[in-house]
């Protein structure tokens, strides 16, 4: 058996991390890897296309209503998924009470200790949208995750995300060993968006290691809390998720310590794209739109 | 009134050089400007108040820097363990993990009366005792249990402080929302206080913090009836550490005043309550709470006035400068008042000046006493060669000026390298510090007494407190154990050796 594979997904909230990853996963399945998926966000959603039902008992509250963690054992919080995909939930405080970021520290340690990474070839970290903390930062922290995969789109604030989350990989990869595996550029249909994507990865030491195109189909098999490879088999878009999960299957090792730019180079690349506007050429488009609306109110 | 010395300022300016040589350039030069020989001070126009006789000003109140150990506390050390601690008929609640309430338990020998565990709780330990699914999922509804238990196992209670710890600040759990909701249900007194320990630079922050809650959550809440008197007085700033404020409120009582509070030795919520009906707030320990005597002031037009009663000497003067607020005949009551207990302090002097004259001291406390004990040891003959404060401030130090002679060492925050060496270099005969500092410095051969908590004795305020003081101090420094220091075998051989 080869050595344990740590990966994890990060990226702007909403960006479609946790659809992205299970696709993804599920599809790794097929080349024969045992995968441990490990949802380290309060809302407990990423595992919900994988075992066709949100989970129900996560980490954090099994352990509440025991006692304490160390109550806990691990079957209750393991639960097995499409093709055997074993899936876990952190699970964490409804939103503004108590300490998310402890509960993702906690709720790793419990997995550690209690021997949930024995027997799998991968292990896969959905971390939620905004590294707040330093328990959402767990994952590319010492001994955890290897790569780090970050998904992203041709949008401004899905650009700032990922280069802010390139800054935490840089700051753990001399400690921990922590790589950058590549960005996965989720399609938006925005402006020069492949490009783009691939300014921004070269800029920051990385690659773009795939391009997943728009599909509406993507939407129908989460409806029915299925991934596309489930939902779809036979689907174009199903064999954009197998071709991501060779990628990453091949990309062992080959990740690189990523050389985040400043907010200012940022903002410099995105008007270079056209995707920011200078000032003046919003107060231009501005006092172009008035100016027509002067216009429309004069010719009535 | 006061001895007649001088301390020997060269060398202790050159002292202050050698220690501060063997630090790192950039931290030698930090702690330069926290240490001081006491000059001469400046020539002012004489006003209405006594002259200082120094001028001991040192930089103050800012961070300590890792490693150096400083004796400095936290803010929930200061609002805990000083403030809302002693308040004798309300439940403290350290709220958050056990450690902090396990080594704050007891309080400082806040004496009080009352059936503890009944109507009194202040040697009690309550903690909400967090654990990983608090922190995870926030403590508010922990908190809400522990109220709720509280008010049934002890109905006698007036009412519940928060004390916060640490992790309270970091997961930002809302006590504000729990304490109004519960104190709105149980109607009771439920006071949040936000003294995170890592809030400040020590526990001077959790005074005032502790000073805040006070006037947010206590003050006007509730209709007091109180039939108020022309002689009413709070004593603010006595916690009453073995007795001190019940030796003090005697001599309140002989000159005509009425205390209806004293803060907060030995108080119960109603007098904190019904304080800003009193006439004058007479503060003694002004570090920890001139901040509410400056609101009362300020919304209730409660005068404040600072008094000494360490010691004869400042007890007579507390006492007459008081009295003069109140007019003639509580100024002729102060001036019976000093006559009845001059015969007891002077046979205490004669009885203990002889044993301790020209014995030199150093200090090194918090609060008050780096600067308040000071005349009660001169009162025994015995001088003050060098003194400092934990957590004071600017306003401290202008203080000491009124107190330490030319030459005097001043030590500010002094870390624990700085006060071994200047122990070692100055050989007092009695060192006044805290437990931390008590085995080192009698290792040294040195007499010593923690003036924290009086070393398990006290009073030491008042007349009655002064005679405790000098027994004390005679005791520790004419102890006979300090002939025996010497081991045996270095003594020079009294026997000759047997010839050969």
């Amino acid at each position: 058996m080869a050595a344990l594979r740590q990966i994890a997904f990060y990226g702007k909230g909403g960006i479609g991390k946790s659809t992205t990853s299970q696709n993804t996963l599920a599809a790794l399945v097929e080349l024969e890897q045992k995968i441990l998926i490990v949802g380290c966000d309060p809302k407990a959603d990423s595992t919900r296309l994988i075992l066709n039902a949100k989970a129900q008992d996560t980490v954090l509250h099994l352990a509440a209503a025991e006692g304490s963690v160390e109550d806990l054992e691990l079957d209750q919080v393991l639960k097995t998924g499409f093709r055997g995909i074993k899936c876990v939930e952190s699970g964490g405080p409804e939103p503004g009470v108590g300490c998310a970021g402890r509960g993702v520290i906690t709720a790793i340690n419990f997995l550690e200790e209690n021997g949930a990474y024995d027997d799998v070839d991968y292990v896969s970290y959905d971390v939620l949208g905004d590294v707040v903390c330093g328990g959402f930062a767990m994952p590319i922290r010492e001994n955890k995750a290897q790569e780090i995969y970050i998904v992203m789109s041709g949008e401004m604030m899905a650009l700032y995300a990922a280069n802010n989350i390139a800054k935490g990989i840089l700051k753990y990869a001399h400690s921990g060993g922590v790589r950058l595996g590549g960005l996965i550029c989720n399609e938006r249909q925005t402006d020069r968006e492949l490009d783009l994507a691939e300014a921004l990865a070269a800029r920051i030491n990385s690659k773009l290691i795939h391009f997943v195109p728009r599909d509406n189909i993507v939407q129908h098999a989460e409806l029915r809390k299925q991934t596309v490879i489930q939902y779809a088999p036979e689907s174009q878009q199903a064999d954009e998720y197998r071709q991501l999960a060779q990628k990453i299957h091949n990309n062992s090792g080959k990740g690189t310590i990523p050389s985040p730019i400043t907010m200012e180079e940022l903002e410099e690349m995105l008007l270079a794209f056209g995707i920011m506007k200078t000032d003046e050429q919003a107060l231009a488009e501005l006092q172009a739109k008035e100016a027509a609306k002067a216009a429309a109110v004069a010719a009535q | 009134m006061s001895l007649d010395y001088e301390n020997d300022g060269t060398f202790h300016e050159k002292l202050i050089e050698e220690v501060l040589s063997q630090y790192p350039d950039k931290f030698g030069k930090r702690r330069r400007k926290h240490l001081s020989v006491a000059k001469p001070a400046g020539e002012e126009e004489a006003g209405g108040e006594a002259e200082p006789l120094t001028e001991c000003d040192v930089k103050s109140n800012i961070k300590s820097v890792p490693g150096v150990m400083t004796i400095r506390g936290c803010a929930y050390a200061g609002s805990k363990g000083v403030v809302w601690g002693p308040v004798k008929d309300m439940v403290h609640i350290s709220h958050g993990p056990v450690g902090c309430g396990q080594y704050s338990w007891s309080q400082r020998r806040n004496y009080y009366i009352g059936k503890t565990g009944i109507d009194t709780f202040v040697t009690m330990q309550f903690t909400s005792d967090f654990q990983e699914k608090d922190i995870v999922f926030g403590g508010d509804k922990k908190l809400a249990k522990v109220i709720d238990e509280i008010k049934e196992l002890f109905p006698l209670a007036a009412g519940v402080t928060i004390q916060s710890e640490c992790p309270i600040g970091l997961i930002g759990d809302d006590i504000e929302s729990v304490a109004k909701k519960k104190a709105k249900e149980l109607e009771t007194t439920i006071v949040p206080v936000r003294c995170e320990g890592f809030r400040g630079v020590s526990q001077s922050l959790g005074h005032h913090i502790a000073n805040d809650s006070i006037r947010d959550w206590v003050f006007d809440k509730k209709e007091t009836e109180w039939e108020t008197g022309p002689y009413d007085v709070n004593v603010i700033g006595d916690y009453n550490i073995g007795g001190d404020a019940w030796a003090s409120r005697i001599l309140l009582e002989e000159i005509g005043l009425r205390v209806v509070g004293n803060w907060s030795g030995d108080a119960t919520l109603a007098e904190i309550e019904r304080a800003p009906k009193a006439k004058l707030n007479l503060i003694h320990c002004y570090r920890s709470m001139n901040y509410i005597c400056r609101h009362m002031e300020e919304k209730y037009g409660v005068a404040w006035m600072e008094y000494n009663f360490f010691g004869p000497s400042q007890i007579e003067a507390s006492l007459r400068k008081i009295a003069k607020h109140f007019g003639p005949e509580i100024e002729a009551k102060a001036e019976a008042t000093i006559a009845k207990y001059r015969p007891l302090a002077d046979a205490v002097i004669a009885r203990f000046k002889p044993r301790l004259a020209g014995k030199t001291v150093m200090l090194y406390v918090g609060g008050l006493r780096p600067r308040h004990v000071i005349t009660a040891y001169e009162d025994l003959g015995m001088e003050i060669v060098g003194t400092g404060y934990e957590f004071g401030h600017n306003d401290d130090y202008q203080r000491t000026g009124h107190y330490v002679k030319k030459g005097t060492l001043i030590y500010d925050d002094v870390t624990g390298y700085e006060l071994e060496k200047f122990i070692e270099k100055v050989r007092p005969d009695l060192v006044g510090s805290g437990v931390k500092e008590k085995y080192p410095v009698q290792k040294m051969g040195i007499p010593f007494r923690q003036m924290h908590s009086w070393d398990y004795s006290g009073p030491y305020h008042g007349y009655d407190g002064f005679a405790i003081f000098a027994r004390d101090m005679d005791l520790a420094i004419n102890n006979p154990v300090w002939d025996l220091f010497d081991a045996p075998w270095l003594k020079p051989q009294p026997i000759a050796l047997a010839a050969e």
